[in-house]
């Protein structure tokens, strides 16, 4: 049943999809607004959205590519359900939080920009997140972690298992 | 055409209004260098390494992009401008794999020239160094990015045959030139055309060799090694040996060959006489028939695999004649290995080609016969001369000397297939002479020769009237096929070529400096070459050539018997432009950078 209800739900995201690409087709500088909107539907650019969208605009599928990956907003990856940042901004840096991540990373056995086979978690390096005073920080989601060392990992992943 | 007056380093004159400042200065014989720049074909001022000084104008700037105007003003040999050039040749060589003595492109390397002319002794900068595989899962190309120096010289080329198998990924300092998703060439839309190969500008692109593969046969004393030439190599090879572009060498190409040890030296010219035979009673018999129409050329394997991807509403057009070295690969295992009384399986066939896309073309399954390839290897024109080089054979010096019987012998109507317009040339002579039934005095059809990207033209044959068309590089092909698709426009039969210009500037063919091809016309002085070699033959019809009528006399009885179809003929197949590949793309890219 769930698989079903998944499959439905992928359906309905490519038929949104496609009505994007119709909205847009034949329109000048149509690729990255369509890209953006793929985006949103999907929660990443997978080969085969880009596929759909290099077909839908004819636009070769090296470009499309060659724009996600310039561009930091779009991703290849799915998130994870828990998206860990790491900040990595100058004060943060400074105090070590470089440390941090080589412990997620580790922890985790995945690097930055990928997520977990179970689709758990994911990592990201953020810059500055606002509160230098708790640095190093990094976020889990909503959550915040401030003045972190590399011992403090195991036991916050261990809350979100 | 409008004018505006230029200065550069003092000397002005008049040059047309549309000119780059780099134009003007190689229209006034000073020399500009450059990198990414490739006429015709790159021009987006991204190497920095054109910079020039303009008067008015804010910091030094990109000559190749950079547009005259009405009395400006340009500096090209200041010490500003020699400082900044040599710089940023040393950043790009700071970044770059630098194993220059090993590598393919040694002493024919542009960035490497340019280091020597700027006098970089020294590189100032040493950063970090990204360590990128090398993919060289394509039987034809393989890409070393970390030789790359993104002048995107190969991806304005593979755009220009719309092919688009190759684009830059990522950015800045991880920028990498690789097709989506970190695939292989191998996984992409590649036709295997090397146009790439022929527009980098160092090591970066390279066919995938088959040297020690042909190197081991002619080791082997129970191999009986037959290499065979296409047309084109003759008007080219000579270039690695210092003659002058246009050069034809034929006679000191088969003197090479024979002293490499290959046991047969035979003629692809040949098959593709053999080819004509075939190809033009395919085209009667689809006339008389009424189609599919057009028929269209397959001998050029890239043209074929473009069309398997990208129309393939177009195959039941394609001619079923296989390419000219795959028939006569088929014709010496069974015909020629007959006559020998030597067994197919110990007969080792290379075909050097001007081509890479033929080292694709020898691994696809419909091309073997019972089971054993009929070509075993590809070897470029590049290749060829690297292993007689190898072997020390003092090329300049070679006496002229004949290809072997039986199947050496060729007509001018073959030699042409090399260069746009020659099959097309080489198949009307043989139809028309078939449909009027006697030998015409009229051998010459200029009006399909030239290297415009699409031609066409009426061809009146005993009343018939004949509407054909020739297109060379498959961005030509594109446009020629979209507007037979709209119903715009219709013809009986077409000749494509995957390669601009045809055969003579294929991706197997020895690779010209980009200043030189600002001064030569690189595939009009091959043409003229080929178009020579036709005008020396004795016999320049396919029809007439002994040997042909021979081998149907003796062995495959007419064209298009069953036996001819059974060796010479074969058939295509859609494509996918990307075959799926269990999601790993949606995992993990792999041109991430490690």
């Amino acid at each position: 049943m769930t698989a079903l209800l998944e499959d439905v739900k992928e359906k309905d995201k490519y038929k949104r999809l496609h009505d994007v690409i119709d909205a847009y087709k034949d329109k000048p500088g149509a690729l990255i607004p369509v890209m953006n909107e793929a985006q949103e539907i999907f929660g990443y650019l997978p080969f085969e959205v880009q596929k759909e969208i290099s077909e839908g605009l004819n636009v070769p599928l090296t470009k499309v590519y060659g724009i996600a990956t310039f561009y930091s907003r779009f991703t290849l990856h799915p998130a994870g359900k828990y998206r860990i940042g790491v900040c990595l901004g100058t004060a943060c840096y400074v105090k070590g939080s470089s440390l941090i991540l080589d412990k997620i990373k580790e922890k985790l056995g995945i690097d930055v920009n990928e997520t977990t086979p179970d689709g758990k978690f994911s990592i990201d390096s953020t810059r500055c997140l606002g509160c230098c005073g708790l640095a190093p920080v990094m976020m889990i989601n909503n959550d915040v972690y401030g003045k972190l060392s590399p011992d403090d990992v195991d036991k916050i992943l261990e809350k979100y298992k | 055409m409008e004018m505006v007056k230029v200065t550069i380093d003092g000397i002005t004159k008049e040059v047309p209004k549309g000119y780059t400042v780099l134009e003007a200065a190689h229209s006034m014989n000073i020399h500009i260098p450059t990198l990414c720049y490739l006429k015709d074909i790159n021009k987006i001022g991204a190497c920095r390494v054109c910079l020039v000084e303009i008067e008015g104008a804010k910091g030094l700037q990109t000559s190749c992009v950079y547009p005259v105007s009405d009395g400006m003003v340009v500096r090209t040999n200041t010490a500003r401008v020699r400082k900044a050039r040599k710089y940023n040749v040393e950043l790009i060589l700071s970044a770059h794999d630098r194993s220059c003595l090993t590598c393919i492109r040694n002493k024919n390397c542009e960035l490497q020239t340019l280091a020597e002319e700027f006098n970089v002794d020294e590189i100032h900068f040493d950063g970090d160094n990204i360590h990128y595989p090398i993919d060289d899962l394509s039987p034809s190309i393989v890409r070393d990015p970390n030789k790359c120096v993104l002048c995107r010289r190969c991806i304005a080329a593979c755009n220009e045959q719309t092919v688009y198998a190759i684009g830059i990924n990522n950015r800045g300092f991880r920028s990498i030139i690789s097709p989506v998703f970190g695939r292989s060439l191998n996984e992409s839309p590649c036709i295997n055309c090397g146009q790439c190969i022929i527009s980098c500008p160092t090591g970066a692109l390279r066919e995938k060799s088959s040297i020690e593969k042909v190197w081991d046969a002619l080791n082997d004393p129970d191999t009986h090694v037959v290499v065979q030439t296409a047309p084109a190599v003759r008007a080219a090879l000579g270039e690695e040996f210092g003659y002058p572009i246009g050069t034809l060498v034929t006679g000191k190409m088969v003197a090479a060959l024979k002293r490499l040890g290959f046991d047969r030296v035979f003629d692809t010219d040949f098959a593709a006489d053999l080819t004509i035979m075939e190809e033009g009673n395919e085209l009667l018999k689809r006339l008389e028939n009424g189609g599919p129409l057009p028929l269209i050329t397959s001998c050029s394997p890239g043209w074929v695999k473009f069309c398997e991807e990208y129309y393939p509403e177009f195959i039941e057009n394609l001619s079923t004649c296989k390419s000219p070295h795959m028939m006569l690969g088929a014709i010496i295992k069974t015909y020629y290995a007959q006559k020998a009384g030597i067994e197919p399986e110990k007969i080792f066939v290379v075909s050097v080609m001007p081509c890479t896309a033929k080292k694709y073309e020898i691994e696809r399954p419909e091309m073997a016969l019972y089971g054993i390839k009929t070509v075993d290897a590809v070897l470029t024109t590049r290749e060829l001369a690297r292993m007689i080089k190898e072997a020390n054979i003092k090329f300049t010096s070679l006496p002229d000397e004949d290809f072997d019987d039986p199947l050496g012998e060729s007509t001018g109507a073959s030699v042409i297939f090399g260069v746009t317009g020659g099959v097309m040339e080489a198949a009307l002579r043989t139809v028309a002479d078939i449909v009027e039934g006697k030998d015409l005095d009229k051998i010459d059809y200029q009006q399909v020769r030239g290297l415009d990207g699409v031609r066409e033209s009426l061809v009146t044959i005993n009343g018939m009237e004949i509407k054909i068309a020739i297109a060379n590089g498959t961005g030509n092909a594109r446009k020629l096929l979209d507007a037979i698709k709209s119903g715009e426009t219709f013809y009986h039969f077409i000749e494509i070529m995957g390669c601009p210009g045809g055969c003579i500037n294929g991706g197997g063919q020895p690779i010209v400096p980009s200043r030189i091809k600002m001064d030569l016309d690189v595939k009009a002085l091959r043409a003229k070459a080929i178009y020579e070699e036709d005008a020396q033959k004795a016999i320049r019809k396919s029809h007439k050539n002994p040997q042909i009528i021979k081998i149907y006399e003796e062995f495959l009885k007419e064209p298009l018997s069953e036996r001819s179809h059974h060796l010479l003929h074969t058939e295509y197949e859609r494509k996918e432009l990307y075959s799926s590949k269990n999601n790993k793309e949606n995992k993990k890219s792999a041109t991430a950078a490690k």
